[in-house]
Order: C-alpha cells, then structure tokens, then sequence
C-alpha cells in the first residue's frame, strides 16, 4: 500500500520493527554459541566487551575484536547479511556523517589536497574517523548480538539478577509488551481512515485528521493501561512484582564468562 | 480466612423437581450503583449469588456486565449501595489488608474480555506464573501448578512463547489458564468466547462446563445466547445497569418479550414465496431451524 506522510512512514518504522523483533525471537531460540550461555553471562560478557572496545585507543585493537564479534555471529548462528543490513550500513552512514568532518578539521601531514588546497584530508583526521567508525561499528555489534541471541524477557531476568530495581523492570517489560499492540491499532486507525478517503486531503485537514488520531490513541493507551493495572491487581499485584529467577550457572558459563572477561581484559590493556 | 454464611435457595435437581438447598452465600449486592465520569453504569442493582452456583449474565453491550464483573471481583467499588463477599462489606480498605487481599485474590478470580490486556508477561509460562507468585506461593508449588495447568489447558507447547504472539483461541486459553492456575473458588468470565471461531468457541465451552461441574461458582457475561444453556443454570438480564429478569434458562429463553426488549434479539424478518413476515430471532446464524 502506497502511503506518504510523516505520520504514516513514522509507523511503517515501527511496523517494520515489530517484523524485526519477531525474527530475533526466532534467532534467540537457535541452537548456537551466545544462545547456549545463561543469559547473565552474555549480559557481563557482551558488556565487557563494548567496554573494551570504548577504551582502546588502538585501530588494530578495535579490528580485532570486530573480528571476535563476527566470529561471535557465525558460531551463534547469526547472518552476516543480517548484520551488515541491520548494522554495519546503518552505523556507517550514521557515524559517517559526524566522523566526515574530522577528517578534514584535524590538524596533521596533508595527504590529499582539493579545491585548490583550501580543502585537505590528513592522515590524523583519516586515523580519528577510521577509529570512530570501527568502534561504534564494533559496540553495537556486540549489542545487537545480545538482543539477538536473548530473548528480552531473558534479558529483563539478568538485569533482574544484577539488582536493577524491579519497577524498572516491570516498565521496560510492558512498554515492550504494550508499544506493538498500539502501533497495530495506530495502523488499523491508518487504514481504516485511507479507506474512506478520497484523493488527497488538504493540508491543514490531514493535520487535524492526525492530531485527533493521536488524541485517540492517547485515550486508548490510559484505558487500556488501567485495564492492565486491574488485570494485575485481580491476580493479586499490590504493588511490588514478585518474579521466578529459573537461571542456572554451570561449567560451561562459567568458561564463557572467563573467556569474554579475558578477551576483554587483554583487548584493554593492549589498546591503552 | 474468609468464612460463608450458609442459607437455604430454590434449586433445581437433575431430574427436574425444585427443592430447597443449604447453600453459602458468596455476593450480595443490595441497590449498587456506579458511574463512570457521571455516566451511570449500574443503577441500584440487587443480586445475591450463592456457592456453586453457575450464572449467565445476558445483557446488549453497554448494559453494565463488564462493570458488574469488576464489582464483583473488587476493582471496582459502588458509587452508592453496598456489595459483601461471604458477609464481609467489600471496601478498598478492606482490600489494602494484606490478609483479605491475599484469599480474596486467590478465591475469586476475572478473566477479561480483551486477552491482551491480560497478557502483559513476556512469555506464556511467566504469565501463567504471575498470579501465584504475587499471591506469594512457594517456588516449587508455583513451578509444579503451572507446568499442570499449562498441560491442563493443552497450551504446555507455548510455554516459551510471548502472548501477543499468539491467536485468538490461544491468547483466550492463556487468560483463563492464568487465572485457573490459582484454583479460585468463583470464577469471573467476560465475555469468554466473542470473537472466537467456533472450535475455540466450542473449546471453551467445554472447559467452562469441566469447571463448573467441579462445584465451582461460574458466573459469565455473555450476550450470545446460544451457549448459555451449555454453562449457566441461572440466568439473570441486565437492562440499563438493573436486574431486569432472573432464572432458568429454559423460563428466560422462551421469554421473547423480554429478550426483545433487553436487545438479545433481533425481529427476523424473511420470505417464503410471496408470503413475508418476522420472528424473534434467537439463534446464532449457523443453527437455523425453526417451525412455522
């Protein structure tokens, strides 16, 4: 269906990304390497990792364990077409565009001059932006990996078992759980209004026309979030959730846990 | 501990001859009325409802079934008039006691009419788990209830599955199984089988049936008249908030006035060669016989 409209690409977005979020599902029940860890060790571990990678001065460093990480997504089952796609050309573009200018501004040895010398690339400010990229490139990486190879509602446990307070959690859990049952009933508002349109509609009409969908929706979202309230007071919340922490550590965690703290500790002290 | 009164009510044996039977008294209800923002929901509703008791709540929409289930599950408190559980005046005082909350929580038990506002866990077995974990259960009690329940409701194959993932029949399954988990003692149905095809429709029926045969209190809102029969022996209308009518189902069924005129049913209006003419019509669209 053909849409325009800034209201309507922003839930195509979201669309897109429920889409997503349903194939990580699929990803994190696969039988692989991250998947195989208590997810608590992927959360330290990964962890660990985008810290390294955050305090290594050296390029070559940060390469290595870029290279970790895609060796990480291959033994985990992860494509490496979903990564590029999901990560690597978003980043690249994103990072690229504040990482432009430093190869330009920063003082050093000229290695390309243009318009006429005003305009100079040099090999310090070509150093800072390869940096850059490579660890912002590496970090979410490692990030995405997590989100992957866990399901969130693991992931909401770990943290659980890291001391994070509950109500924190119990937020991120619903604002996940509840984001995609709005954005579907935004879409549906979508349609149905394009079903009984004709043509296009004026400017200012079609924004009254998304502002009173908005005020709907914002009625929607407070009853049904009394709804939820009352669904859980009925199954006896009185204000502090009680979870099952079922996480079980064994060997084979405790090695996976050594190894990304070693990886991680090595990558620091030999990027310093 | 919650303890009932008992009192003696008409009932009715399997083979038809009234009797007198010493029943618990669970809800009364005496001229409760409430309203939202002013709009008046109930109006000076009276109801007594007795241990065992299976009832069907028949009402067009806006008739204050929902509201009512929410009264009667303690969500709600009346804006005028008084509600009691087994003698005790239901207050939001009375539910702030730990002690009452706790065994009110796990006696009577509400599953909605919307599924996904019931579904807000990450996955089927933690939402199946929420309600004994908050009614603060021991964990190896929580894991063994839930594994049975889960069996029991024939959804066990989703147990790692997040609820907004799943179909209707199942999200409606994962709703009742999050409640049935507690083994609540009154159980609260709103509207359990709108918008279900007819072998979800069918399937819950069934355990709505198993349920109430195990002596439980039943009491479902329902506007769908033909599967009130399978899961109600009484049947009370509701009209603009008030108890418009209340008993059989075999007596309210063949009230047609009364249904006509509560909005259970519509004049059906059809032909036969050039002769035309309407009828109440009772029936859902896929059991259409009747006799001229």
């Amino acid at each position: 269906m053909k849409r325009g409209g800034f209201v309507e690409s922003t839930l195509i977005g979201f669309t897109r990304a429920l889409s997503r979020a349903l194939m990580s599902e699929e990803i994190a029940r696969r039988r692989g390497l991250l998947q195989s860890l208590d997810p608590r060790v992927r959360v330290v571990g990964l962890f660990a990792l985008v810290l390294a990678v955050t305090l290594s001065r050296r390029l070559t460093v940060v390469l290595a364990l870029f290279v970790v990480a895609v060796t990480i997504a291959v033994f985990s089952r992860v494509g490496i077409g979903t990564l590029a796609k999901r990560v690597w050309l978003v980043v690249l573009a994103f990072t690229g565009v504040i990482a432009l200018p430093a190869i330009f501004i920063t003082p050093g040895t000229s290695i390309a001059t243009f318009a006429g010398g005003s305009l100079r690339i040099t090999a310090q400010g070509l150093a800072t932006a390869t940096l850059l990229i490579a660890r912002v490139e590496t970090a979410v990486t490692f990030t995405t990996l997590l989100m992957l190879c866990t399901p969130w509602s693991h992931v909401l446990k770990a943290l659980r078992s890291f001391h994070v307070p509950q109500e924190a959690i119990a937020m991120l859990a619903m604002t996940h759980r509840y984001v995609f049952l709005l954005v579907e009933n935004a879409s549906q508002m979508f349609e149905s209004r394009q079903s009984r349109t004709v043509g296009r509609l004026p400017g200012p009409e079609r924004r009254r026309m998304t502002a009173r969908t908005a005020g709907v929706l914002l009625s929607k979202s407070i009853d049904l979030s009394s709804d939820v309230y009352m669904a859980m007071q009925s199954r006896g919340f009185r204000g502090d959730i009680r979870i099952l922490s079922d996480f079980d550590m064994r060997v084979w965690d405790y090695v996976g846990l050594f190894a990304f703290l070693c990886a991680g500790s090595i990558a620091v002290w030999t990027g310093r | 501990m919650l303890g009932c009164s008992h009192f003696f009510v008409p009932a009715v044996s399997q083979s038809g001859q009234e009797g007198r039977s010493l029943l618990a008294l669970l809800f009364e209800l005496q001229d409760v009325g409430f309203e939202y923002e002013r709009l008046p929901a109930l109006r000076g509703l009276s109801l007594e409802v007795a241990e065992g008791e299976s009832i069907a709540l028949l009402g067009a929409n806006g008739s204050g079934k929902s509201t009512l289930l929410r009264i009667l599950d303690a969500l709600y408190f009346p804006s005028h008039g008084s509600i009691s559980f087994c003698g005790q005046h239901l207050s939001p005082e009375l539910l702030t006691q730990n002690g009452f909350a706790l065994s009110f929580r796990r006696r009577v038990a509400l599953v909605f009419q919307n599924p996904d506002v019931q579904l807000f866990n990450p996955t089927v077995f933690d939402e199946v788990a929420f309600g004994p974990l908050q009614l603060e259960w021991p964990r190896e009690q929580v894991l063994s209830r839930v594994s049975a329940t889960l069996e029991l409701m024939q959804i066990a194959h989703l147990r790692d599955r997040p609820p907004y993932r799943l179909s209707g029949g199942e999200k409606k399954r994962v709703a009742l199984a999050s409640v049935i988990v507690l083994d609540p003692d009154v159980l609260l149905l709103d509207e359990p089988t709108s918008t279900l095809d007819p072998r979800s429709q069918s399937q819950i029926v069934d355990l709505i049936q198993e349920w109430k045969g195990s002596s439980k209190t039943v009491i479902t809102a329902t506007h769908q008249l033909e599967i009130v029969e399978d899961i109600a022996e009484r049947i009370v209308v509701l009209e603009e908030g008030k108890v418009s009518a209340s008993g059989r189902p075999a007596e309210v069924l063949s009230n047609h006035e009364l249904l006509l005129r509560a909005n259970l049913v519509h004049a059906h209006r059809h032909s036969h060669g050039t002769f035309e003419h309407s009828h109440p019509h009772l029936h859902s669209h896929s059991k259409h016989e009747h006799e001229h």
